[in-house]
């Protein structure tokens, strides 16, 4: 018996290994390029470290460009769906209506709609019913329909434990709708509302296939990305995916950090 | 449905009720159902020159339809696009389970913590610079040919974007994360305790597993299901970073309709892509017996 335990986590130790080697050894080796002074994108033949492709990379003014829509195209998508996404929130746990399983299923459908499709309705809806050609506000558009759902999902998650006695309470002792909603309804929401900001954010500054057939001619920095490797690729390009990398990591070692001062906060 | 606005305006006020109203309002009407309704009728329109937009001939027809059932190619990248597709689901569902698995129900404390960093990570970094990483490997002169050369295996290196296997690859590279959260978020809520009186009682593990985790894991399982596949589905960066340029996938086909200003045909393909998709959460659904609520929670 004993011995058939310890099989089994050998094997799970196993599968678990090789599992993270297959998640990570391809960054990891994207991440050793960028440092070899290589032209050619690869680990062999290595001649010598250099950080000369993050100096390429910051010489690109197409790339500054594209980053400063990137970040424009995001803050307004988190301006746009987390309002939404509150709306929606409110709408399906705070009131009660015979429809409500087909309106909670329109909602939700963006999430699982072709991000490419998204991106060729709003063009086509835009282009040709508003005469407002592709560019950054049709891409902001198209993201902002599928990501107002996942911050819809994410504020219910939490709206849904509220406890609706607290208001009544409040309206007991003669609170306006505005106070309870301020004080008392927000400050409950705050956590979800900031993750659905950042999730919003990054869901947007990542976002490809909806962005490509939005946007027209201009870029983001995905949209850069892609038209960088298919055509000539360079080791520059590693340096930027050195740099996302990092910020990544970055991103979600807080992550995990405040979800577990939170977790501790909660116990 | 007067005591529905009754409640509504007493529990959030005024301000409260039109906030809602004109918030969810926007985002369904113009953003969700006309865009999808005018694609719809792009597709049932012939593509005109300027000047007959709006004429006799600016009728709807199933001519754009006509054209994809016919096209040989184009059926063919259509099928190679679905079971392609269902090869990144079904492996990304084989790999994802035992891993879920392990998440929720075996790992404690503080390995918890790292497993999930080690799962968040790469499910943050950009698709984009996910499927270069494997452009990287599977080139000419890559990691993975040097590597069969030094052991041996082969003397030439392979050319591995000839076919369709770099691009499935890739696809399951980039889209195997989204199977892992929902089946975890799924098991994560099966009582532990069930699992142990289940195992006092003499029940096999594959028994357990058939028996207990999965029923409860099937909403996980089909959400994950209709998420790779729609992601693999409508892909365009798969294949136009990993495929080879002589075999397009379908994505590809109904780019290159818009390059060519043949919105019209385009908007067919779409609304194409768009049913398959469709079709396949119905599916889903059925096979494992959730209802649409389940499916995205």
């Amino acid at each position: 018996m004993k011995s058939s335990k310890s099989i089994f986590r050998i094997i799970i130790g196993l599968y678990l290994t090789l599992f993270f080697a297959y998640m990570f050894l391809p960054l990891i080796f994207m991440t050793i390029i960028a440092f070899n002074a290589n032209d050619i994108p690869q680990i062999t033949p290595w001649k010598g470290f250099t950080l000369m492709w993050f100096g390429e990379l910051a010489k690109d003014e197409q790339m500054w460009s594209a980053l400063w829509n990137s970040f424009l195209v995001a803050f307004s998508v988190v301006a746009i769906s987390v309002p939404i996404g509150l709306g929606g929130a409110l709408l399906l746990t705070r009131l009660q209506f015979k429809a409500r399983n087909f309106v909670y299923g329109v909602l939700v459908s963006p999430i699982l709609t072709p991000g490419i499709i998204l991106g060729i309705s709003t063009f086509l809806f835009w282009d040709s019913y508003m005469d407002i050609p592709g560019g950054l506000w049709t891409a902001i558009l198209g993201q902002s329909t599928f990501i107002s759902s996942y911050c819809m999902l994410l504020i219910m998650s939490r709206a849904q434990r509220f406890d609706l006695t607290q208001e009544e309470a409040a309206f007991d002792l003669g609170a306006t709708h505005g106070q309870v909603f301020w004080k008392i309804t927000l400050p409950f929401l705050r956590p979800a509302l900031i993750s659905s900001m950042a999730l919003a954010f990054m869901q947007s500054f990542d976002n490809y296939n909806t962005t490509l057939f939005a946007i027209g001619v201009e870029q983001t920095l995905p949209i850069y990305i892609g038209t960088k490797l298919r055509s000539f690729i360079s080791p520059a390009m590693n340096a930027l995916a050195v740099v996302f990398i990092l910020l990544t990591v970055l991103g979600a070692i807080i992550y995990e950090y405040r979800r577990r001062r939170e977790m501790i906060k909660a116990a | 449905m007067r005591d529905f606005w009754n409640t509504a305006l007493k529990d959030l006020g005024k301000i409260g009720v039109a906030y809602i109203l004109i918030t969810v309002g926007v985002w369904v009407v113009f953003m969700i159902l006309i865009p999808q309704l005018i694609m719809f009728d792009y597709s049932l329109r012939p593509m005109l020159p300027l000047r007959e937009l709006g004429g006799p001939k600016d009728v709807w027809t199933l001519k754009n339809y006509m054209v994809f059932f016919t096209n040989r190619l184009h059926m063919a990248i259509f099928f190679k696009t679905i079971w392609s597709s269902l090869i990144v689901t079904v492996t990304a569902l084989t790999i994802c389970y035992p891993i879920a698995f392990y998440l929720a129900k075996v790992a404690r404390g503080a390995k918890i913590g790292l497993l999930m960093l080690g799962l968040i990570i790469p499910y943050w970094i950009n698709e984009l610079l996910r499927l270069f990483a494997w452009q990287i490997i599977l080139a000419d002169m890559g990691i993975l040919n040097q590597f069969l050369i030094f052991l041996g295996i082969i003397a030439d290196p392979i050319n591995f974007r000839m076919g369709n296997g770099a691009v499935i690859l890739g696809m399951t590279y980039a889209y195997i994360l989204f199977m892992v959260f929902p089946i975890y978020n799924v098991m994560e809520s099966l009582d532990r305790n069930q699992l142990d009186a289940a195992r006092d009682l003499g029940a096999s593990w594959l028994r357990i597993h058939y028996k207990i985790v999965m029923p409860h894991a099937k909403p996980g399982i089909a959400v994950g299901c209709t998420m790779t596949f729609m992601l693999a589905a409508g892909t365009v960066a798969a294949p136009q970073l990993l495929g080879s340029p002589s075999s397009f996938w379908f994505t590809q086909v109904i780019n290159t309709n818009f390059e060519c200003a043949n919105w019209n045909l385009g908007a067919a393909y779409a609304t194409v892509l768009m049913l398959l998709c469709v079709v396949f959460m119905f599916m889903m659904l059925k096979l494992f017996k959730v209802g649409l609520k389940e499916l995205t929670q």
